[in-house]
């Protein structure tokens, strides 16, 4: 009797084996290189620039995870464009943002034929093949916030460009020091990718003729930690006692100098300004220690997002570079290489609008 | 729990057969797929069939042995683990240049060996299965971490996971079914109609009186946490292949939606009691309600509430009966005392 069961289970395990077996070819990485990523979902419909954008068009937003506040406030953006453009709009979502778990909801909205999926993909590749099945099957996939694999999707929308940021900022400065004096900048760490490519932008902006009486005294790094980007915008004010502004291109850094600045007798004389989250800065701008900081909106993200899935819906523009569409309150855009959509220069917050936003 | 003395099975001409909770759970699921296939709208196509048992697949072939493991009175958590450290090493191997016809065996040879460790020290060292799993759930997931850490692996070649996602001559029949059905059917076989089946219920109802007929426990024990080892790394190897993507973090918390499957299924945790195909059926009817009422657009949260509701359900219903006359009967004799 035992030796039965274990035949039994020996074979049991054998048979997995054999299963997996059925080839003895040799797919490797270098031989599936050539072979491509996939079916192509896009067809090569032409755009018709003059379509009127459908009424009813069910959109369907797919944000990263739910209750995560940051992306109800991209969704409350979708939500309200859905609306303007007579359609119908949707909020689905997992509750954990792993690889894995947005496919099924893809999956329902294919079943449910929406027209538009917006969607934040948690993995770009995971994604991909649900995905494609929705496009095969006519519905148009534009993403936001985190791309997906570009032959997954039809249009991404890109919340700011480097050259973007890099320009707000100087610009910001520009404004700030009143056209010249020393400046610093508060950075998070001395290899952090995003904090570098802006940098750098914004040095070759300030190297520009109206920048030419600002000068840039030192940069140092915080390293993203609260109380090191505090003790760095001390030691910045005790050693250049000149110094008219700290730009800090990190949310923890511009909070953090705002709050020694706004409990030093600095403040008044010193201005803060970077990238910083209106929640954690209410209270620096409401006293007066920050008169100016930016931020992409991501209520405008999903607004763009809504709108540019409305017009591929419509056959007003498929992704190819170039063509143009008209996004209600935002303006008109221009799709980009690889179907990019970029929303624009950042959104600035000042005392006055402070208090619409709320993330 | 155990008092029931004699397994039981599924069994032809079996007294109160339908009465039986893999009975009810059974009739149960058939209902929900007709309802579901009726009334809710785009649920009954062959597109949609095809995504159900995509979304099942992992859920169901884990609970194959894992039906058997939980029969004995043991449990295996650390399979949902076992997978995210096949998942990630099967990205390891393919990033390193081996062949996906020998990553796709290694990895479930792999799955396997962590089964036989589990195994190792459940049965030879006799520690509690319960903590050894536990234990080994954060083990084999540290160890997918350090394989992969955060990265991904995506770019395997489409003949796979396109066979994986697809339909057998993209018909409607998924291709998956080919491998979840015969396996079904083997674990069927071992459990209901050889004398290991009938085994597993001996020592599931009484340990030390199963040893003492001559049934070899702990070997048997040891090969069952193998073949759970194994069927993870299958299964590692499909969720890979499904999501075209090799991740350290692929499945977790997939263990305990297998357990309350097979619970759900009728299969008693402490052993000696259940049957597969009514684990089948619990596997079936939970993603049938997931899949309907999402399409129905139930947020995530009510779809864990319904869940969670269900399974607490299966546990209790079982028991009402007897727990409603203890109580009756306890506020008799208390009413007799006063």
């Amino acid at each position: 009797m035992i030796r039965t069961h274990h035949r039994l289970l020996t074979a049991a395990t054998a048979s997995l084996l054999v299963l997996g077996l059925t080839a003895c070819g040799g797919t490797t990485k270098d031989s599936n290189e050539s072979s491509g990523g996939g079916p192509a979902g896009a067809g090569a419909a032409s755009a018709d620039p003059n379509a009127a954008i459908k009424e009813g068009l069910k959109i369907a937003f797919l944000p990263k995870q739910l209750n995560n506040p940051y992306s109800d406030v991209e969704t409350s953006g979708g939500e309200a464009a859905v609306k303007e453009l007579k359609g119908e709009y949707k909020k689905v979502g997992p509750n954990d943002a792993s690889a894995s778990s947005q496919v099924s909801y893809i999956n329902t909205l294919i079943q449910q034929q929406q027209d538009v999926i917006v969607v934040a993909a948690n993995d770009p590749n995971a994604v991909c093949p649900s995905l494609n099945q929705a496009r095969q099957a006519g519905i148009k996939v534009v993403t936001f916030d985190s791309d997906s694999a570009q032959e997954c999707r039809d249009a991404f929308i890109n919340q700011a460009t480097t050259q973007g940021i890099g320009e707000s900022l100087a610009k910001m400065a520009n404004e700030l020091a009143g056209g010249e004096g020393e400046i610093a900048i508060l950075s998070a760490t001395p290899n952090a990718t995003n904090q570098n490519a802006w940098i750098e932008v914004m040095k070759s902006e300030l190297a520009k003729p109206e920048n030419s009486k600002l000068k840039l005294v030192k940069t140092v790094y915080g390293n993203d930690d609260d109380q090191k980007s505090f003790q760095e915008a001390q030691g910045l004010l005790q050693s250049y006692p000149n110094l008219k502004v700290i730009v800090s291109p990190t949310t923890v850094g511009i909070a953090a100098a705002s709050r020694y600045v706004s409990s030093s007798n600095y403040k008044g004389k010193v201005a803060i300004t970077g990238l910083g989250l209106p929640n954690q800065m209410r209270e620096y701008v409401k006293d007066g220690t920050v008169k100016k900081f930016a931020l992409w909106n991501p209520a405008d993200i999903g607004f763009l997002a809504a709108y540019a899935g409305a017009a591929l819906a419509s056959g007003k523009i498929t992704s190819a570079e170039g063509q143009k569409f008209t996004a209600g309150k935002l303006g008109d855009y221009t799709i980009g290489a690889d179907g990019e959509i970029v929303l624009g220069p950042p959104t600035e917050f000042t005392a006055e609008n402070i208090d619409q936003f709320n993330f | 729990m155990s008092d029931t003395a004699a397994p039981r099975g599924i069994r032809r001409g079996e007294l109160g057969k339908l009465a039986s909770w893999d009975g009810i759970i059974i009739v149960l699921t058939v209902l929900a797929l007709v309802v579901a296939s009726l009334a809710v709208p785009n649920f009954g196509t062959s597109r949609n069939y095809t995504f159900l048992v995509l979304d099942l697949m992992p859920i169901l072939l884990i609970a194959l042995p894992m039906t058997l493991i939980i029969v004995t009175g043991e449990i295996d958590l650390s399979v949902a683990s076992t997978l995210g450290f096949t998942s990630a090493l099967m990205g390891w191997f393919w990033n390193n240049g081996l062949s996906i016809e020998m990553i796709i065996p290694l990895c479930i040879v792999i799955g396997a060996v962590l089964g036989a460790f589990n195994g190792f020290l459940v049965t030879r060292l006799g520690l509690p299965s319960l903590a050894v799993t536990i234990g080994t759930l954060a083990l084999y997931r540290g160890l997918a971490l350090v394989v992969l850490g955060d990265g991904a692996v995506a770019d395997f070649p489409f003949d796979y996971t396109g066979w994986v996602t697809g339909t057998i001559g993209g018909g409607s029949i998924p291709n998956v079914l080919l491998l979840l059905i015969p396996l079904a059917i083997v674990f069927g076989i071992v459990l209901h109609a050889t004398p290991v089946g009938r085994a597993l219920y001996a020592m599931g109802a009484n340990d030390k009186a199963a040893h003492f007929a001559g049934i070899r426990v702990e070997r048997t024990k040891f090969w069952l946490y193998v073949a759970s080892g194994a069927v993870a790394g299958l299964v590692g190897v499909l969720w890979t292949l499904r999501y075209s993507s090799a991740r350290a973090d692929n499945g977790s918390g997939l263990e305990l939606a297998v357990v309350a499957a097979v619970l759900l299924g009728g299969v008693s945790i402490f052993g000696g009691k259940g049957s597969l195909p009514g684990v089948l059926a619990g596997v079936v009817l939970l993603a049938v309600l997931q899949n309907a009422l999402r399409l129905q657009d139930v947020s995530g949260q009510a779809l864990n509430i319904v869940t969670g509701a269900l399974l607490v359900l299966s546990v209790l219903l079982p028991n009402i009966v007897t727990s409603l006359r203890t109580t009756w009967h306890r506020r008799r004799l208390r009413q007799a005392a006063a």
